[in-house]
């Protein structure tokens, strides 16, 4: 993973914006931003990140390449979209926080214990094993990421729900088995493999 | 006066002859009136009413006073051009403005009888103007400056048909937009630098029979006044040459900033800190290639520092945006994009101004990948074989934040070219003196007042090309900052107005905002005390000195504003259809209650270009007010002359209530300086109160917009308040 971040380092001479917009999904439009701050001001979790938005645009002109890659700001998006919405620009700026996200994480320089980044980690691998989401595995994924001591606390405080719910009959115990795919769990897992490839060749990453 | 016969119309249409009793009005304007002639009609200014007045002015009336409506409604049915006429305001000035019921009937029929009273005493004093004996047409428009504007001006005013004198300074036509490598991009899609068209524009002039062109030449003298002007242009080789020409354009431009007044930022410091003309200079060297430095040195990168010397409010530089140089800058980081994509362009700006379609400009910069960084540069220093930019950045809020650079551009800002600051007091010792632009032989001084930092004095709000000397028009940057799509439009506008001013003078008629006035000050010299109040105060230089030190009046330089007359303590100067006696006249006429009816009267001096008509609309919305006023518009409050403040204190008025225009920096005032003259000439009025024992609330002062439709109404009644407050004049009889 290191070495794909020294190649890009490498490749780019140090342009973080061009590397940004060759890389980065909607990462073109970074240089269209206008610094009219907008979306900062639209953003309901703005005073918590250490970088809103137009903060983010300005640190990838300025070549602040290690703190922008480094930064949790952009895993703090909740995808409410009011920023996309309300930009006189039309920057797309939702999918441009998810792309830089996905691309730190990529390069391994995505903050390693980012809640956000360890619950698309765990959803991610959930999904395409089966070609479904597994509710049950992914809930207890989440109850025991940091732990068996704090995953048995947080278990004991959810039983009620998960017990009415099995009442209810909306979790099935048995899940916890490996629980039921898709019709065709291959074709999905090959689907996802080609566009894998697809995009990586796209953005000349030699590994994926 | 002898053949004087007067005629009195009294309306009775639109509710007058239900609320007022028209009857005796009639009788008023016979016994007061003194009218030769009183009609009644239920509907005057329809077919047979302006026919009965016509009817009556051929068989040998000579002077017309119609008590209808606002002296501003109906003007085209009540239009006589062969009598004198005046109005009584019975409609909008009274029963609009009062409330009907038999508890109000008696007061507003005094004020209706009042203004009768007021209409036949003016009608007397009134004569129709005869013309401007002076009046001259020279269809030769005379263009000061060979730059984007004057050309544009040059060569609108020959499309238009008129004869064109250029003078250009240089040696070639073309000025700034000349030195320009490209233009900024000014049509669809607004992508990319344009040509200048600046070569096209100077062959067209070339070629046109119309235009006479003299280079290397600037304005020795200006003489005379619209329609008459006689000018001296000396060339280079000391030849001069004269020419009549008929108005004036000036389009004298910009200079920039002194970029050596910019040390901390490299400016004549450092030879690759150079200023916006200094980079169209080597964009101009390099001729589509790779823009070298003067060293010969390759550019890899660029920084544009952005309001440099401008926006200042230390004041030590320019105070203002000169609202092109965001644009400029835009465009010149081009010139490199467009030539290597991998040269390094960062724009350090505060705001970014695109005024126009510049926004879509500066989206295609960014595009082309431009950088924008928000700061404010600290300082630029040499280093190594390059520079060093540190700036504090204002979105990423690092105040010590640097940037390497191989060549720095200042946007630095425009400096009008205006000539002479007439109003300025020159300090002793001074050596350098500033270059006059027109050489005016006027009385006040060789150049256009100025009204702020150097640019022109121009009434923003309604006549922006004019300045404050008739026929003559500044176009351009000596205007206001502006850019070559502006200051294209600004010409035309200009070249119209200089049009509009021949054939103005060709009659003898006034410009805005008394546009058709054949009247113009003259003056009794025998009264005359050589005071100079009116040649000082006159706010268009309409007036200059001869060699025994009397007034001179240039009637087509004059705009009819009467200040000349409020300024003149022996009340020498006056107008055919404006005078001392016209409005001191109407003063005396008004019956004044003596003091046991309780019944104050207050005079309102209105000008006639704002405050009469926000009292109008006041009228038409029938927001009431005081019974007790009795309004005379005047042409501008500065036409008012003290006497008749004397005289209504005199004669058992409680007060007078001076309405006229905002002034200051931001003025209104249509003749520009009328009001403020006027303030100035009331400040002193306090101590005459004084002297004569009375409050000084007896004469008040205010500042009224057109648009004060409520609050005029609200002034008179707290007026009327106070003056119950503070009990009735002492001086009734």
């Amino acid at each position: 993973m290191s070495d794909l971040n020294t190649q890009a380092k490498e490749k780019y001479h140090n342009n973080f914006l061009k590397e940004v917009a060759a890389n980065v999904e909607e990462g073109d439009w970074v240089k269209m931003c206008m610094q009219c701050g907008v979306c900062s001001g639209s953003c309901p979790f703005g005073p918590h990140w250490a970088h809103p938005p137009q903060e983010i645009f300005m640190m990838i002109r300025a070549g602040k390449r290690e703190e922008v890659l480094t930064s949790d700001s952009m895993w703090m998006c909740t995808s409410c979209y009011n920023c996309i919405v309300r930009c006189p620009r039309k920057l797309p700026i939702t999918h441009i926080m998810h792309g830089l996200a996905n691309y730190a994480h990529r390069l391994g320089l995505a903050p390693k214990n980012q809640p956000t980044r360890q619950f698309a980690k765990l959803f991610w691998n959930n999904i395409v094993k089966t070609g479904r989401v597994n509710e049950l595995k992914l809930s207890l994924g989440l109850y025991f990421k940091d732990g068996l001591a704090s995953g048995v606390k947080t278990g004991m405080a959810m039983s009620s729900v998960g017990l009415g719910l099995v009442k209810a009959k909306r979790l099935n115990p048995m899940e916890i088995l490996g629980g039921h795919g898709c019709k065709d769990i291959k074709g999905i897992q090959a689907m996802v493999k080609k566009a894998q490839e697809i995009e990586a060749k796209r953005k000349g990453f030699t590994a994926a | 006066m002898a053949d004087q016969k007067i005629a009195a119309y009294i309306c009775q249409g639109c509710g007058l002859g239900d609320r007022l009793d028209t009857k005796a009005l009639a009788q008023i304007a016979k016994t007061d009136g003194k009218a030769h002639l009183i009609r009644e009609h239920e509907f005057l200014c329809n077919a047979d009413g302006v026919a009965t007045i016509q009817k009556d002015i051929d068989e040998g009336v000579t002077h017309v006073a119609i008590a209808a409506c606002s002296r501003r409604a109906k003007t085209e049915a009540f239009y006589f051009p062969t009598v004198a006429l005046s109005r009584a305001n019975l409609r909008e000035g009274v029963i609009w403005i009062r409330p009907e019921g038999d508890e109000h009937q008696e007061t507003t029929q005094e004020m209706a009888q009042d203004y009768v009273r007021m209409a036949c005493a003016e009608a007397k004093r009134l004569i129709q103007p005869g013309g401007n004996p002076t009046a001259a047409r020279n269809t030769t428009v005379l263009v000061v400056g060979g730059g984007v504007t004057g050309m544009t001006a040059a060569l609108e005013a020959s499309k238009t048909g008129y004869q064109v004198v250029l003078v250009e300074k240089s040696s070639q036509l073309g000025g700034w937009a000349g030195k320009l490598w490209k233009r900024a991009a000014y049509k669809e899609p607004f992508a990319d630098p344009a040509d200048t068209g600046v070569a096209e524009m100077a062959a067209a002039i070339e070629a046109d029979k119309n235009i006479k062109v003299y280079l290397n030449a600037t304005v020795a003298k200006t003489d005379g006044a619209p329609g008459r002007f006689n000018i001296d242009i000396a060339t280079e080789s000391g030849s001069v040459t004269q020419e009549h020409v008929g108005s004036i354009v000036q389009a004298s431009g910009f200079n920039l900033y002194d970029i050596a007044k910019l040390p901390e930022l490299g400016g004549g410091v450092n030879q690759n800190v150079v200023d916006q003309a200094g980079l169209e200079a080597l964009a101009k060297a390099a001729n589509g290639g790779a823009i070298k430095r003067a060293d010969g040195g390759a550019v890899n990168s660029v920084v544009f520092v952005q309001c440099a010397g401008q926006r200042d409010d230390s004041g030590k530089h320019l105070s203002y945006c000169s609202g092109t140089c965001c644009l400029t800058s835009i465009k010149q980081a081009m010139y490199f994009k467009d030539q290597n994509p991998d040269i390094d362009t960062i724009v350090i700006f505060d705001d970014l101004r695109t005024p126009g379609n510049g926004e879509d400009f500066y989206r295609s910069a960014q595009k082309k990948g431009v950088t924008f960084t928000k700061g404010k540069v600290a300082g630029v220093a040499a280093s190594g074989n390059g520079l060093k930019v540190t700036f504090n950045d204002l979105i990423l809020g690092d105040e010590n934040a640097t940037i390497d650079a191989d060549l720095v551009v200042l946007a630095t800002g425009q400096v009008p070219n205006s000539g002479v600051n007439i109003d300025e007091k020159v300090e002793e010792g001074v050596d350098v003196k500033p270059i006059s632009i027109l050489n005016l032989n006027y009385r006040q001084g060789p150049d256009v007042p100025q009204l702020k930092q150097g640019f022109v004095d121009s009434h923003f709000i309604c006549f922006p090309y004019e300045s404050r000397r008739t026929g003559i028009y500044p176009a351009g940057p000596v205007r206001r900052p502006m850019d070559i799509a502006q200051a294209m439009e600004d010409a035309t506008g200009a070249t119209m107005k200089a049009v509009q001013a021949i054939e103005n003078a060709a009659v003898g008629r006034a410009a805005h905002p008394r546009s058709g006035d054949l009247s113009f000050p003259s003056f009794r010299a025998e009264g005359c005390t050589q005071c100079k109040r009116c040649t000082v105060e006159c706010p268009f230089g309409a007036i200059d000195e001869d060699e025994k030190r009397f007034p001179v009046f240039n009637e087509a330089r004059c705009r009819r504003c009467g200040t000349c007359m409020g300024a003149c303590p022996v009340r020498v100067i006056s107008f055919e259809n404006y005078s001392i006696d016209s409005v001191g006249s109407q003063i005396k006429a008004v019956d004044i209650p003596d003091e046991f009816q309780e019944k104050p009267r207050i005079l309102i001096l209105a000008c006639e270009n704002d405050a009469y008509p926000a009292l109008d609309m006041a009228g038409m919305n029938h927001n009431e007010y005081s019974a007790y006023v009795r309004i005379i518009p005047v042409r501008c409050l500065g036409s008012v002359n003290l006497i008749w403040v004397t005289d209504a204190l005199n004669s058992g008025y409680d007060g007078v209530m001076m309405m006229g225009c905002k002034h200051g920096d931001n003025y209104q005032c249509h003749f520009v300086k009328g009001s403020e003259i006027a303030s100035i000439r009331l400040s002193k009025v306090d101590e005459t109160l004084k002297s004569l024992n009375l409050e000084t609330e007896r004469v008040q002062n205010y500042e009224v917009a057109i648009t004060d439709i409520e609050r005029v109404p609200q002034l008179i009644n707290d007026y009327a308040a106070k003056i119950q407050e503070i009990g009735l004049s002492p001086f009734k009889f």
